[in-house]
């Protein structure tokens, strides 16, 4: 099975991605870590204006079989939650680069971008 | 202990299956997503391979006396053809396990039973059943039968065409609990009216050697044991090792709401413990929790009152498919029971509302 892993993004060995934009990021989890966990039921966010620090949990995933801690690619303050997600958690299976996304940040330390997984070596962990 | 596995693994991975140890076996938990196995088999129809249920034949003079007075439920009271659900415990009454006890067609002019246990059981009871027939002094024999078989269930609303078109019209009129001989492609098989869906459906066992022809009988969504979890928990259905376990949720079958399985008119092991709180009555039940608040009950989690005082605790869980609600099991305090009892279940840590339900989830 061959899973989506866009070239454009960053990623944690723990299965989510950020995008590398300076001001704002976005954050959510990927297509093979959307498949591992199967149907998704349940995301639980912090609020905006929470910190969220990197590699630390800042929310649960749950599949109807399984209880994942979400983990942080980056550093900062919460600037948007995904709160379609509370309705349709579905949409994490449907579209996890997409309309699955979780959470936007504003990065406090750009230099973290560097400690993250390219595409290729994503690729390679998940292979 | 080496994993066993079913008579069909290969084809099973062939068919993209992904698979989790369960009972001392590896058995397939997904063939397509757990909602989609779900939907299948309340909306039209599932097969499922549960060959890691164990089998022990029963048979001989005794064979009765000796089956009875080591499960619950009245083993006398069964014709050849008939089935029925059952416990077994210990001297105080703690389940060991769940099982059905089918009478089979007398065997050599004495009646002869299939017990089937749950998986990875199987050694343990045929020791168990041999150890209480030498001690008593019985004339029976026993013998553990589980690679002997393979065993699927084919569950849902058009389950009874499906057994039609693969055998014939005579298996849709077996009553709930009611099995027969049948052949499937040629091959012999036992069909019982039996399941763990709450959906129509049937349990068919069939020799090892013969499964590939019998299970390929039936063009339905194969499913595996993350549906057969969800799909069960809907019912209040209990699961071995899990709602109830001798060693780490020691209960007995009145506190599990399996008293309809004991007859305190038979002579059986834990009889006399269980009449005894047949009188007083247990101090915990198991009960049906709605989520009120978002959230998804779990083993485990700790069920609360208003005051955050311990009441009970879930020993199941799950997001309904069916009602897309969190609904758990799990034991409560006898004066909480009530349906529509507020209560709260500890999320992480976090308090969430929930009520009690009466069971089951999902109406049939």
């Amino acid at each position: 099975m061959s899973f989506d892993v866009p070239d454009d993004l960053r990623y944690l060995e723990s299965h989510e991605w950020t995008t590398t934009d300076a001001d704002t990021v976005r954050i959510g989890i990927t297509d093979f870590a959307q498949d591992e966990l199967g149907d998704v039921v349940f995301v639980e966010l912090p609020a905006v204006g929470d910190e969220i620090a990197a590699e630390e949990a800042f929310g649960v995933v749950e599949s109807i079989k399984a209880v994942s801690d979400l983990y942080a690619p980056l550093s900062g303050e919460v600037t948007a939650v995904n709160e379609t997600l509370f309705d349709q958690p579905e949409l994490v299976n449907d579209d996890p680069f997409g309309d699955g996304w979780m959470l936007e940040i504003a990065p406090s330390d750009e230099s973290e971008l560097d400690e993250l997984l390219s595409a290729s070596a994503y690729r390679e962990q998940i292979a | 202990m080496a994993q066993r596995h079913p008579p069909l693994a290969e084809l099973h991975a062939d068919c993209g299956a992904s698979t989790t140890p369960f009972g001392g076996w590896e058995m397939p938990v997904t063939f397509e997503s757990i909602r989609t196995e779900h939907t299948a088999v309340r909306e039209s129809a599932g097969i499922f391979d549960v060959s890691h249920m164990s089998e022990i034949e029963v048979t001989g003079p005794d064979s009765t006396t000796l089956t009875n007075r080591l499960t619950t439920n009245d083993v006398a009271a069964l014709s050849p053809g008939e089935a029925q659900y059952s416990c077994i415990t210990r001297e105080d009454g703690v389940m060991l396990d769940d099982t059905v006890v089918y009478r089979l067609d007398d065997h050599e002019g004495y009646p002869a039973y299939l017990v089937v246990p749950n998986a990875g059981h199987d050694a343990q009871f045929t020791d168990r059943w041999q150890t209480h027939r030498n001690k008593w002094a019985l004339d029976a024999t026993v013998e553990n039968t589980t690679d002997q078989w393979a065993m699927f269930a084919v569950q849902g609303p058009n389950s009874p065409e499906l057994l039609a078109a693969a055998t014939d019209e005579t298996v849709t009129e077996l009553g709930r609990f009611e099995h027969t001989p049948s052949e499937i492609e040629g091959v012999s098989c036992i069909v019982a009216r039996t399941g763990y869906t709450g959906e129509d459906g049937f349990e068919i066992l069939c020799p090892t050697a013969d499964a590939e022809a019998v299970w390929a009988a039936f063009d339905c969504q194969p499913c595996g044991l993350g549906a057969r979890d969800t799909l069960r928990i809907e019912m209040g259905f209990l699961l071995s090792g899990q709602d109830f376990d001798p060693d780490d949720q020691p209960r007995t079958p009145y506190e599990a709401g399996v008293g309809f399985t004991v007859d305190l008119e038979t002579d059986f092991v834990g009889r006399d413990a269980l009449a005894d709180q047949h009188e007083t009555g247990p101090d915990q039940q198991f009960v049906g929790i709605t989520m009120l608040d978002r959230g998804v009950p779990r083993e485990g989690y700790p069920i609360v009152d208003s005051d955050g005082e311990q009441i009970g605790e879930l020993t199941s869980g799950t997001m309904s498919p069916t009602l897309n609600e969190g609904v758990g099991l799990g034991y409560l305090d006898t004066a909480h029971t009530a349906t529509g009892h507020p209560v709260e279940i500890v999320v992480r840590g976090n308090p969430k509302q929930a009520e009690v339900t009466e069971l089951p989830f999902v109406s049939k």
